[in-house]
């Protein structure tokens, strides 16, 4: 076991420190010991592993604050063993698991649960995220002080909205005593009403029932009027529509405290990837139009949202073998996270250091979490990335168990080659 | 031709016409005293019906018993498979059973589009969710060549229901195909928000069947007025009924079609459904012939 | 490489020969009647009742026969078969029909319009008349009226191009 690690010759970025250039990094004892910028690290030490990282970024570990880990309750979907490792290998320090497990983690003793079957069994961090309502049910709001003292860090009822405004409003007023943000999953039920897919034109082609885009506008207008009156934290989920991406760069002009976050497949999908009737592109929010595809990407560039994050919501294979109608929702994101994010860098949409402040600062901020940071004598928690690298999506290559992704047989570019939790070393094969 | 006839799009403008000349030719056959040819001899056909339909299941298995081939009828009705859990394993096994030919009708659009894809048979939808219907289409099509000849600037209102019809989607897009123009009448809640160029919606019925060669009026169901979609059948018959002084806008020798089954009083008159104009029993006299020419044709498992 | 072997003048006095060969072999034409194969022998059938009712004045009734629904070779059809007209304005049954087809091969043709006459009625009996028999039966059929005997090779082809057709008429024989 070797007795520190040499990161050598990458190129560092750091946005939390302004770093952004080549250099080396030391680790010992698990901590950043030493980051050294534009000259080299001589350490005569043989015991420490040295990793040449020539060519590669390297970058604080990425931090995932929207995944669906399934455990407590779903277990042949995913488990926080294999939901962590797929994230390990995905260049992922720390994922929030949201509360739609069974039983739902709207209390201490799941939030512990959660936590110690991490430490015990799991690949990197957990933080989990509670509900906002007892049994996600949108009435009563749940225990927000004991499983923040648990270990939750934000609450929220993703899978499902918190329909009624007055709950919301309480929700938001009650988060002030922790202050953490009401993470909102915007949707208005009524307005979906059997929807499978955005609807539109190809709605209309394939025969089948739409979601409109008003359903999540209304509720990100809503959501930001209760923020308003309340002056709570709230953070929109998954957001995939040009009118929430305006209702929210206003909102923030005006001082509201909201964040927001997307996920990759908003920003490189749209309804087309539904043809066939291809399961995989099942997903909720649905994969929108090029037009909502191009104001995420404004959206992103100007800061307007904060995190790309992965929804990563894994699902058995015989569970997408449905036809369309019955099939569950959502895609395995969370070892193509990164890999798709980068793409944004490559056609310019944001800088690198940009991209880090989506994947890992932002997250560390909103959730006030350790973490997102190169800094000395902070956890050593960081990833190597190879940007030329070739990242084939094929069933085989993915470690989740959630096969379900409408990427499977594409070629991206670019993928994590070393990521370092807690100074060890894991590297992607 | 493809090997299924999973949607109208897997056929060409040239193909539904041959379709139609086919069907004339089964259509006199249908009228010798012996109704039968061997040409589908030693055949299975495999009726996979996961919704109730007493009319098209008769009328597809009289195709098939009329073309000499061997008939299975699957009635699965959804409490027998638990909300699609063994969709796969039952399509599974009817192909183990040697199927060349299944003819499924399903609750969820896009069904027999999988099942085409797992199956070795040739796959005929018979009706999938909202999505489409396309023998009905074809058979429609037939029924308005026998009365009107050409479809090229015809036009044709359809009535009522559309955003939950698949009779209205594969009509649409067989009759355009064919050259005939398409409207859209009914209530705005009934009618999709997004629609392809070239289709009006007409939200006033005498506005929508002015000029209009063909009235094909569709099944008005009680649990859209119950879900909110208008608020009473009255009000229904009242604004888009089709009934004798309605028609006065359409063209003279206008003719009116209903894929049944038929709810007299609320989106058609007696009258009307009665008349000379009404060729709803004709539609289903054709179906059988146009059913044939569509087996025939479409490859079978061998092709 | 093509070889005309009929002619127009040729074909007709087969056509000619055969309307004899009918009257005499059925003592007259009470009771018959002339039933062609689509394509060719459907116009053929009609250009022997037209030489029948010349020599005996007589007219018989004609009718032609599409066999595509009785065919036994269904798989290896063409993307699109193509369904030509049954046209039989007349009750076959007890009937003496004569069958006319213009190329007899390997006898499955027949065996298929047999069966479809037997669908329509229940003949007395039904005679075969040719233009051409190319041998290679695979089924005990033999015709009772042959235009030309024309031994062939397996892989060698007959065309018999007729006027109805929009061709001049004549019976080819094409080797590869």
């Amino acid at each position: 076991m070797p007795e520190g690690l040499l990161i050598k010759g990458g190129h560092i970025v750091d946005p939390s420190q302004g770093i952004d250039s080549i250099g080396d990094i030391l680790i010992e004892d698990a901590k950043f010991s030493k980051v050294a910028i534009g000259t080299t690290l001589r350490v005569n030490n043989k015991a420490i592993r040295v990793i040449e990282a020539n060519g590669m970024y390297v970058i604080p570990g990425l931090i995932d604050m929207h995944v669906h880990l399934r455990e407590p309750g779903y277990e042949h979907k995913e488990t926080i063993q294999t939901g962590t490792y797929a994230a390990l290998r995905g260049g992922l320090t720390a994922v929030c698991p949201m509360p739609n497990t069974n039983p739902i983690n709207d209390n201490a003793t799941v939030t512990s649960f959660m936590i110690r079957k991490a430490y015990q069994e799991g690949y990197c961090k957990v933080y989990p995220i509670g509900a906002i309502t007892k049994g996600q049910k949108g009435t009563e709001l749940a225990e927000m002080a004991l499983m923040h003292e648990a270990g939750a860090v934000a609450f929220s009822d993703d899978g499902r909205p918190v329909m009624n405004s007055l709950v919301m409003r309480r929700a938001l007023e009650y988060s002030k005593i922790l202050n953490v943000p009401i993470i909102s999953h915007a949707e208005d039920l009524n307005l979906t009403e059997g929807g499978v897919m955005n609807e539109g034109i190809l709605s209309y082609a394939f025969g089948l029932r739409g979601i409109p885009k008003a359903a999540e506008e209304v509720m990100v207008a809503r959501d930001i009027a209760l923020a308003r009156l309340t002056n709570g934290r709230l953070h929109i989920a998954h957001v995939s529509t040009r009118c929430a991406v305006e209702l929210i760069r206003r909102a923030k002009a005006e001082g509201i405290k909201v964040t927001a976050e997307t996920c990759p497949h908003y920003f490189t999908l749209t309804e087309e990837a539904v043809t066939g009737y291809n399961t995989n592109a099942k997903v909720n929010p649905p994969l929108r139009t090029a037009d909502d595809v191009a104001a995420i990407k404004e959206g992103l560039k100007d800061g307007t949202i904060d995190v790309i994050a992965s929804d990563h919501a894994p699902h058995h294979r015989d569970e997408k073998l449905l036809d369309f109608d019955n099939a569950p929702f959502g895609i395995s994101g969370i070892e193509t996270l990164l890999s798709l994010s980068l793409s944004l860098v490559s056609v310019g949409i944001l800088t690198m250091s940009g991209l880090v402040e989506k994947l890992s600062l932002n997250p560390a901020k909103i959730l006030a979490l350790s973490g997102g940071t190169l800094k000395e004598g902070c956890q050593a928690d960081m990833v190597v990335i190879d940007p030329n690298k070739p990242f084939t999506i094929t069933e085989e290559s993915l470690a989740s168990k959630g096969k379900n992704t409408p990427f499977l047989g594409r070629v991206l570019t670019g993928k994590a080659v070393y990521t370092i939790f807690k100074g060890k070393v894991y590297e992607v094969v | 031709m493809k090997k299924d006839l999973v949607s109208i799009k897997d056929l060409t403008a040239d193909e539904i016409r041959h379709i139609l000349v086919t069907a004339s030719t089964f259509k006199d056959v249908l009228k010798r005293d012996i109704k039968k040819v061997p040409t589908l001899r030693g055949k299975t056909m495999v009726n996979l019906f996961f919704e109730p339909s007493t009319r098209t299941r008769t009328s597809f298995e009289l195709a098939q018993k009329r073309l000499s081939a061997d008939v299975l009828n699957f009635s699965v009705t959804t409490s027998s498979v638990v909300k699609g859990e063994s969709l796969y394993d039952t399509l599974r096994t009817i192909q183990s059973y040697g199927a060349d030919y299944i003819v499924i009708r399903h609750p969820c659009s896009g069904t027999p589009h999988l099942l085409s894809k797992i199956v070795r048979a040739s796959v005929i939808n018979a009706g999938d969710g909202i999505n489409e219907h396309p023998t009905q289409a074809l058979l429609d099509a037939f029924t308005i060549q026998e009365k009107l000849g050409e479809f090229k600037g015809l036009e044709v209102a359809i009535v009522g229901d559309i955003l939950h019809s698949r009779v209205a989607r594969s009509n649409t897009l067989c009759l355009r195909a064919l050259g005939a123009n398409v409207r859209y009448v009914g209530p705005p809640t009934l009618i999709p928000t997004y629609l392809p160029k070239g289709i009006r919606a007409f939200y006033n019925l005498q506005e929508g069947l002015r000029g209009v060669d063909v009235v094909m009026a569709l099944r008005v169901q009680k649990e859209r007025m119950d879900r909110g979609f208008f608020p009473s059948e009255r009000e229904y018959f009242k604004l888009y009924g089709i009934a004798e002084e309605r028609l006065q806008m359409a063209a003279p020798n206008a003719v009116v079609m209903h894929p049944g089954p038929m709810n007299r009083g609320i989106e058609i008159s007696s009258e009307v459904a009665d008349s000379e104009r009404a060729v709803i029993l004709e539609q289903v006299t054709n179906g059988i012939a146009v059913r044939m020419a569509v087996l025939y044709l479409v490859g079978g498992a061998d092709a | 490489m093509t070889k005309e072997l009929l002619n127009k003048k040729d074909i007709d006095r087969i056509l000619s020969r055969i309307a004899h060969e009918v009257i005499e072999k059925n003592k007259g034409t009470e009771g018959l009647c002339v039933v062609g194969i689509q394509r060719g022998g459907a116009h053929l059938a009609k250009r022997l009742v037209s030489k029948i009712r010349t020599i005996e004045g007589t007219n018989i009734p004609v009718g032609s026969l599409d066999i595509s629904l009785y065919r036994d070779d269904l798989k290896t059809h063409r993307p699109l078969p193509v369904l030509r007209k049954t046209d039989i304005p007349f009750d076959i049954t007890d009937k003496r029909v004569i069958l006319v087809d213009d190329v007899l091969f390997t006898g499955r043709s027949i065996r298929s319009a047999m069966d479809a006459l037997m669908d329509l009625g229940r003949p007395a009996q039904i005679q075969l008349a040719v233009l051409v028999d190319r041998g290679h039966r695979e089924l005990p059929i033999r015709a009772d009226y042959v235009g030309k005997n024309i031994p062939t090779a397996r892989n060698e082809n007959i065309e018999v191009l007729l006027e109805e057709e929009g061709k001049e008429d004549g019976v080819f024989i094409e080797s590869p």
